[in-house]
C-alpha cells in the first residue's frame, strides 16, 4: 500500500516549505495565499469539522481517504481528506529556482520508461493539458514502472493503487490568478521553473523501499 | 441555416469562418461564438466585465473551436465506418459541446439591471417557482447551497421537467448539460460555478459569488423559455 511520510495523523495544515513570495514571478504570493492560505486551509479544517464524533475521527488521513474513497463511490469525507493530502504533496512537489531536467537514477527511470525525458515531459504535459474539469495529473510508480496519470477532482494515484512521485493542481484556482486560462503556459511555467525533483526522487527511494519490503 | 448579415468585425469573421466550413466539408454544421447582447462591463458589480470578457472570448470560444474540430474528426470517422474512433470521440464531443450549449444559454440567462437583470420572474414562471419552492427567495437559497456544494467544476439549474410537469433543481458536472440528467429536462436558468466563472472577482468565495449573481438573472428569458415548453 503506498504512503507517505509527510502527512500527520493530525490533520495539520502544514506550510509549504517555502516563503509564500518564494516561487515569484512563476507562482504569485498571492496565489499562493489563496490556494494555501484559503483553498487547502479549508480542506484542513472541514475535514476536521466532519470527522469529529465519527469513527474517521483520530484515523490517520491516508485511512480516511482509502477508505472513504469506497472504491469509487466517494463517501462525504473524501473529497476534503483527499485534497487536504493532494495539496501538502503540492507544495512539496515544488522548489524556488526548481524545474529542468532531472539526473541520475530519477533520469535513468524517466528514460527507461518513456524512452526520453523529453517524451515524460510530452506525456506529463498531455495530462495536466487534458484533464478536463479540476483534477491533477502525476507522475507516479507501480509495478517498479514509472507512468503518467491524470485525476479528475480529488482523486490521487494512493487510490488507484501506485506511489504518487510528482504532482501539478490544475483545478482552475491553482493558475487563474498568473494565468487565467491559459491552463498550457501555468504546466510549461511549472514544468520549467518549479518541479522539486530532489522530493520526486526521495518519493521514488521511498517508494521502492516500501514495494521491497512487501514483496 | 439563416445567415445573420450584422456589420460587426465578430461576426463577419465568424460567418467567413462558417460559410469555408460549409463549403469545405459534406455540409456537417460547424458552431461560432454568439455574440453577448450587452457589453462585457454592463453585468458590474455582480460579474466583473474582466471575467466577462475572458469567459465569453477565452473559455467559450475554446469550446466552440474544439467542438468543431471533434465534430469534423467524428464527420471523417463515421464516414469511414471507424467506429472506435466514433466512440473515441464521444468525450471531447460531450465536454466541448456540453461547454457550448451551456454557456449560450448561460449568456441569455444574464441581463444588466437596467434591461431587467434581477428582475423577479411574473407570469406563469413567478407562480410555479412559489407552487414548487414556496418563494423565489426559496428558489434561489436552494440553488445557492447547491452551486456552492458542487465539487470541482460544473453547473446548477433551474429546469422544468416537461413530462412530470413541474421544476426542479439539479447540478451537473464539468460541462455536462441538464438534459444528461434527465431527457425531459429543459434548462430555464443555468449558474456556472466553474472557478473561471467567479474566481478574478470572488476568489475563493463561490458562495458570494451566487449571492451577487442572482442581480443580474435574466427571469425574462427564463418565462420566455418556461412558457413555450408549456404550450
Amino acid at each position: 500500500m503506498a504512503t507517505s511520510s509527510a502527512v500527520t495523523a493530525n490533520y495539520v495544515l502544514k506550510p509549504p516549505p517555502f516563503a509564500l513570495d518564494a516561487l515569484e514571478p512563476h507562482m504569485s504570493k498571492q496565489t499562493l495565499e489563496f490556494h494555501w492560505g484559503k483553498h487547502h486551509r479549508a480542506y484542513v479544517d472541514n475535514l476536521k469539522k466532519q470527522v469529529l464524533g465519527t469513527e474517521l475521527e483520530g484515523k490517520p488521513l491516508e485511512h480516511i481517504i482509502h477508505s472513504t474513497y469506497n472504491n469509487g463511490e466517494l463517501l462525504p469525507a473524501f473529497n476534503n481528506a483527499a485534497q487536504a493530502w493532494n495539496h501538502e504533496f503540492f507544495w512539496e512537489s515544488m522548489k524556488p529556482g526548481g524545474g529542468g531536467k532531472p539526473t541520475g537514477e530519477l533520469l535513468a527511470l524517466l528514460e527507461r520508461d518513456f524512452t526520453s525525458y523529453e517524451k515524460f515531459y510530452e506525456e506529463f504535459n498531455a495530462a495536466a493539458a487534458t484533464q478536463f474539469g479540476a483534477g491533477w495529473a502525476w507522475l507516479a510508480y507501480a509495478n517498479d514502472k514509472l507512468k503518467v496519470v491524470k485525476t479528475p477532482n480529488a482523486v490521487n494515484p494512493l487510490v488507484l493503487g501506485s506511489f504518487p512521485l510528482l504532482t501539478i493542481d490544475v483545478w482552475e484556482h491553482a493558475y487563474y490568478l498568473d494565468f487565467q486560462n491559459r491552463r498550457p503556459d501555468y504546466i510549461k511555467t511549472f514544468m520549467t521553473n518549479l518541479v522539486s525533483w530532489e522530493a520526486v526522487s526521495a518519493r521514488l527511494e521511498a517508494a521502492k523501499a516500501a514495494s521491497s519490503s512487501s514483496s | 441555416m439563416a445567415i445573420r448579415c450584422v456589420a460587426s468585425r465578430k461576426t463577419l469573421a465568424g460567418l467567413k469562418e462558417t460559410s469555408s466550413r460549409l463549403l469545405g466539408f459534406r455540409g456537417i454544421q460547424t458552431f461560432t461564438l454568439p455574440d453577448l447582447s450587452y457589453d462585457y462591463g454592463a453585468l458590474e458589480p455582480a460579474i466583473s466585465g474582466e471575467i466577462m470578457q475572458i469567459h465569453h472570448q477565452k473559455h467559450h470560444q475554446a469550446y466552440v473551436t474544439n467542438y468543431n474540430n471533434a465534430l469534423e474528426q467524428l464527420d471523417q470517422a463515421v464516414n469511414k465506418g471507424d467506429a472506435s474512433t466514433v466512440v473515441k470521440l464521444q468525450s471531447a464531443i460531450k465536454f466541448n459541446g456540453g461547454g457550448h450549449v451551456n454557456h449560450s444559454i448561460f449568456w441569455k440567462n444574464l441581463a444588466p439591471v437596467n434591461e431587467g437583470g434581477g428582475e423577479p420572474p411574473k407570469g406563469s414562471l413567478g407562480s410555479a417557482i412559489d407552487t414548487h419552492f414556496g418563494s423565489l427567495e426559496g428558489l434561489v437559497k436552494k440553488m445557492s447551497a447547491e452551486g456552492a456544494a458542487v465539487q470541482g467544476s460544473g453547473w446548477v439549474w433551474l429546469g422544468l421537467d416537461k413530462e412530470l410537469k413541474k421544476l426542479v433543481v439539479d447540478t451537473t458536472a464539468n460541462q455536462d448539460p441538464l438534459v444528461t440528467k434527465g431527457g425531459s429536462l429543459v434548462p430555464l436558468v443555468g449558474i456556472d460555478v466553474w472557478e473561471h466563472a467567479y474566481y478574478l472577482q470572488y476568489k475563493n468565495v463561490r458562495p458570494e459569488y451566487l449571492k451577487n449573481v442572482w442581480k443580474v438573472i435574466n427571469w425574462k428569458y427564463a418565462s420566455e423559455v418556461y412558457e413555450k415548453e408549456c404550450n
